[in-house]
């Protein structure tokens, strides 16, 4: 099983002390909840879990410990995040040990709470099936109904670059092209595409959960803190609440692992994941660049080439 | 009467070696264009941070120009081809969220190109007049910034 496997794999770099500590995740205080936990005792491990509901990229607590040597649970997506950090020569003198746990794609905690009336008290997994209780009910419900939309989407479940996988690579989808909702929300109007854009955004209360929880976003000083130049005002106005996720989305460009963790961080339910699925294909479209699956070679917007496309330049 | 007094504002992004030469010499020569840009020097057109052009669109102009060397003849060997990258990015960017593509343009220009300094100015001009007043994610005038309809009422 791979929750055992991963106890024992963190155990043995514990003791042997090829590692400082394992970032991975343990048992959440609520219900449908997974936490990440830090471990360094090799008697700890055995708080280690996997389950569904591992939900966070855990590439983000990289930069807190820079200073030592950390090995990193990593799915699909965090293995590319990293990848993409590393061109970014993020880990020049400790490059984290990767434990790569081929994803069985993640369960969205919001759409099984909706599913259910009355309060969660205790899930269970079998197989494909998730087993919710409360006080007075049980309902089975079929896992794959219940995925993260990024992660149903994901064409890389099987870690890259790991150095060790604690299971067979699992079947991955075909690589499409074309995403039905992209595809629909790019043939809208622009009026429409900005009203939807705008109408998301309104909903923000600029506390920087998705920023927080992206492991691409470690600038010491974002934008929105800088008061010198001040790019943005601290309110609430439509117009900083748009300005805000415009940039925040398209700082992304070529770097996005497509992990959703900013999607899943966001209170407000704002959709976030578009934004930068959208730079992610312009990436590939223009650039030929895929985040995460090339490890060396720089990233897309920090080189070039002769040949660039540059039809729409006067 | 506000429809036809209305002039859109436009900020251009001038690369010091190359566009900004051909604006000097556009005026050295006498060349008419539109008097609705406003010129920023900058040292190169890879300087341009995308912030700058979105800033610039929130803070009330109706359209950004940069303009910078052609390809193989930046000052700094490759800065243009940097810059071009994150033009295209943004381009595309936008026009997703629903901003008119003709707001954001990009031109290259040399320092001999007064002529074409002139054509693009009115080209973009032409451009944004027809897509009229941003007013997408522009700040209102309460804030603190001045919106260019305000101005020209």
């Amino acid at each position: 099983m791979i929750q055992q496997k991963l106890r024992e794999i963190a155990k043995e770099l514990l003791m042997k002390k090829e590692v400082d500590l394992i970032i991975g995740f343990g048992e959440g205080t609520l219900p449908l909840r997974a936490t990440p936990i830090f471990v360094r005792d090799p008697e700890e491990a055995e708080r280690i879990i996997w389950n569904s509901f591992c939900e966070n990229n855990l590439a983000t607590y990289l930069h807190k410990f820079d200073r030592f040597k950390v090995g990193l649970i990593v799915k699909g997506c965090d293995a590319r995040s990293v990848v993409a950090l590393n061109l970014e020569k993020r880990f020049k003198n400790n490059p984290p040990f990767l434990i790569g746990v081929p994803c069985q794609r993640m369960v969205d905690r919001r759409k099984v709470k909706k599913a259910v009336k009355g309060e969660i008290l205790k899930v269970l997994e079998e197989d494909d099936r998730i087993i919710v209780e409360g006080e007075g009910f049980q309902v089975i419900l079929k896992r794959d109904d219940f995925l993260y939309p990024s992660c149903q989407v994901c064409t890389h479940r099987t870690p890259v670059q790991a150095n060790v996988l604690v299971d067979q690579p699992v079947e991955e989808l075909p690589l499409v092209e074309s995403h039905p909702d992209m595809d629909q929300f790019e043939s809208k109007s622009l009026e429409e595409r900005w009203k939807f854009f705008e109408n998301e955004a309104s909903r923000c209360i600029r506390c920087y959960a998705c920023r927080e929880a992206c492991p691409m976003c470690y600038c010491r000083e974002c934008f929105v803190d800088s008061s010198r130049p001040k790019w943005i005002e601290k309110g609430l106005s439509p117009s900083d609440l748009t300005f805000y996720h415009m940039v925040r989305a398209y700082h992304q460009s070529g770097r996005c692992s497509g992990c959703g963790s900013c999607e899943r961080a966001c209170p407000m339910e704002i959709r976030l994941n578009y934004l930068t699925q959208k730079l992610n294909r312009d990436a590939k479209e223009l650039f030929g660049f895929e985040v995460g699956i090339n490890p060396d070679g720089p990233p897309p917007l920090s080189t070039f080439e002769t040949e660039d496309k540059q039809d729409f330049i006067k | 009467m506000m429809e036809k007094s209305w002039e859109p504002k436009i900020l251009a992004f001038l690369c010091n070696w190359c566009s900004y030469a051909g604006a000097d010499l556009a005026g050295t020569s006498r060349i008419q264009y539109p008097s609705n840009i406003r010129v920023i020097r900058v040292p190169c057109s890879g300087r341009i941070n995308p912030l700058f052009i979105l800033k610039a669109l929130q803070s009330g102009v109706d359209g950004v120009l940069v303009s910078g060397c052609h390809p193989g003849d930046c000052h700094y060997l490759s800065g243009n081809y940097i810059g071009r990258r994150k033009s295209a990015t943004l381009k595309c960017f936008l026009e997703f969220l629903g901003i008119e593509g003709g707001r954001v343009q990009f031109s290259w220009v040399s320092a001999a190109e007064g002529v074409k300094f002139s054509r693009v100015v009115q080209e973009v001009t032409e451009e944004v007049k027809k897509l009229g007043p941003l007013k997408k994610f522009k700040k209102s005038s309460w804030f603190g910034v001045q919106s260019s309809e305000k101005e020209n009422e």
